[in-house]
């Protein structure tokens, strides 16, 4: 079954039978996708979390943040920068301590349980019941939500053979591999056909190869007009998926924009890495500074790094400044991950 | 259709995935609810008899019949430990498994109810498979006799949503890796001080234990359990024991639900 049928008016779905339609009224999203088209799924405004204790923790400071509908939204930033803490807000599970947020229009601290009708959930961890099998995993989902048994049935049999999960219906969810438990979780988290997906570090700790096959799952969801928020601090994971990105971290939004803006942002198509080893050159970045064609010159971590639109003709110019301590150079093309080593630092994240 | 309906249906699903697990794992449940009971009066109630080492109180009553409501309270009282403290605090602890639960859509304290009512339905069918056995394997007769049928129906209710109550707060305090030391420190003291083996009226000759004990829920159990099926032993009013085990369920189950949402919100 392809992933077509997922969010298409569907007369096995829930909503469809007379009962459904009764109890989920305009709460279903087959009923409210339209309507809301033009409103934003997600609403941050001052979003403030301070955890208490002996040395109070300001985990969030403040954040305004909006994502629409359809968009692969990516929250970057290093460890402790307060991503899963927006997210936890989001999801209903950290309550604010100021400010407020919008599920789909819906305050996520007034109505939560309504909220979260709306919403999936991956976490970063695995959470997925240890009690059950693959298939019951989805199915106990979807009765949780309301759904019947046999309607429950069908939708767990759907979200298996979507996934590609169906040889697995029977196992013990112990017995899964990381990839698998992440395809599990996916499918159970959109059982219940929620507006919007967050998924909260969803790579980490995943092969390479269960890494690509989650992108594809993660862009399938994107095409059937569901909108992905997600966490990570890979930034080629954010560069190849999102539409637009936000990088946060000491708990505030540093800048939030497409990939591509973000990149320019940095003023400079390329980054040249001067690797000077430990000799220190006081003259060097004035010097460097002062050619033209160069954009900016940052101290790196055992050198200098060079924002410039072009090499032309200036390679060799730096070389001849640097001087006799160069040990090497490296030039690439600006990415988001020198937007966000720019932003964050380079200093190590606990 | 209102929001009820719906936290209703949440609700029933929550209940459905227990049942299915706990029927999947009936062997189980069923060997650690009968074989202390099992074992007890095997040994005290047939083996000693035969042996001619019966006890018998002052009243005239077999120790069968002295025993017989305190090993139901037992084994009412062991599924909260059994069926809700020990595996919330791994699913809370160590798996997380609980998070899928707790985004059902319905209140998050309704989740930590649902504990305690699935605990307390345990309970109920840990009673009934126990009775049989105490009540054939004893060498000496049991003389049960039941005055009320309201009270006996208050009272084993009552006790099994306290104990489903004690299940839930022991769970979402106690960190999986103190797990054996609470079977150590609080439900050793608690079988043993919960008036199972003896009447709460026979400790008058130790007054302060006998004060000391009245903090332990399994007290009310054990005595509404002897006021409700065997009255010719000494036991306590039945509006002390069904009041007290009402108190227990509210105060613990306060106390439960606010250490659930403790745990899982934050």
């Amino acid at each position: 079954m392809q992933l077509g049928v997922l969010f298409a008016p569907d007369p096995d779905c829930i909503c469809y039978t007379r009962k459904s339609r009764e109890l989920f009224g305009q709460n279903c999203m087959h009923h409210t996708a339209t309507q809301q088209t033009q409103q934003d799924i997600v609403s941050i405004r001052g979003l403030t979390k301070r955890y208490a204790g002996k040395v109070p923790v300001d985990a969030v400071r403040g954040i305004d943040l909006s994502v629409e509908r359809g968009e692969l939204f990516g929250l970057l930033g290093p460890n402790g920068a307060g991503k899963s803490t927006t997210i936890g807000v989001c999801t209903t599970r950290t309550l604010p301590t100021a400010g407020t947020v919008t599920i789909a229009g819906l305050d996520v601290v007034r109505t939560p349980a309504m909220a979260r009708r709306r919403m999936g959930v991956v976490p970063q961890y695995n959470t997925l019941d240890r009690q059950c099998t693959v298939w019951e995993n989805i199915y106990f989902h979807c009765r949780y939500f309301g759904y019947t048994s046999t309607t429950a049935n069908r939708r767990a049999q759907e979200l298996l053979e979507m996934f590609r999960l169906s040889e697995r219906a029977k196992s013990p969810v112990r017995e899964l591999s990381g990839g698998l438990a992440q395809r599990v979780q996916i499918a159970r988290a959109i059982a219940h056909q929620p507006e919007i997906l967050f998924l909260d570090e969803p790579s980490a700790g995943l092969d390479p190869q269960s890494r690509l096959a989650l992108w594809d799952s993660i862009r399938q969801l994107i095409r059937q007009g569901i909108t992905v928020v997600l966490t990570t601090h890979y930034m080629e994971e954010a560069d190849a998926l999102c539409n637009r990105v936000a990088i946060i971290d000491h708990g505030v939004i540093l800048i939030s924009g497409t990939p591509e803006e973000l990149k320019r942002s940095v003023g400079a198509q390329k980054v040249i890495h001067l690797h000077l080893g430990s000799e220190n050159n006081p003259q060097l970045q004035p010097r460097l500074t002062a050619l033209a064609g160069i954009k900016a010159v940052e101290p790196g971590k055992d050198g200098v790094r060079i924002f410039v639109d072009s090499l032309d003709g200036l390679l060799p110019k730096i070389i001849e400044i640097a001087g006799p301590h160069l040990k090497d150079v490296s030039i690439a093309e600006t990415t988001l991950e020198t937007v966000f080593i720019k932003l964050t630092g380079r200093d190590l994240r606990e | 259709m209102s929001d009820l309906v719906l936290y209703a249906r949440a609700f029933w699903g929550l209940l459905i995935r227990d049942t299915v697990v706990l029927r999947r794992e009936f062997i189980a449940f069923a060997v650690r609810t009968v074989m202390n009971p099992l074992m007890f009066v095997f040994v005290f109630t047939y083996l000693f008899p035969k042996m001619g080492q019966a006890f018998q109180n002052s009243h005239g009553t077999s120790f069968g019949t002295l025993i017989l409501p305190g090993l139901i309270a037992v084994a009412i009282f062991v599924q909260g430990i059994m069926g809700v403290a020990l595996p919330l605090s791994f699913e809370i602890g160590v798996s997380r498994e609980i998070e899928d639960r707790v985004m059902s859509p319905l209140p998050v304290s309704l989740v930590a109810i649902e504990k305690i009512v699935f605990s307390a339905l345990q309970s109920l069918v840990a009673a009934l498979v126990v009775f049989p056995l105490i009540f054939f394997i004893p060498a000496t007769p049991v003389e049960v006799h039941v005055d009320s049928w309201l009270v006996l129906i208050a009272s084993v209710l009552l006790a099994s949503l306290a104990s489903g109550a004690v299940g839930l707060t022991i769970g979402t305090i106690v960190k999986p890796q103190h797990i054996t030391l609470m079977f150590g420190i609080v439900v050793v003291p608690i079988t043993f001080f919960g008036c199972v083996y003896y009447p709460w009226a026979a400790l008058h000759v130790i007054p302060w234990l006998q004060m000391l004990v009245l903090i332990n829920p399994l007290v009310y159990m054990s005595e509404g359990l002897r006021t409700a099926l065997t009255p010719g032993t000494p036991h306590m009013p039945a509006w002390a024991t069904l009041g007290a085990l009402f108190l227990c369920v509210v105060l613990l189950g306060y106390t439960g639900v606010r250490g659930f949402l403790n745990r899982v919100l934050s």
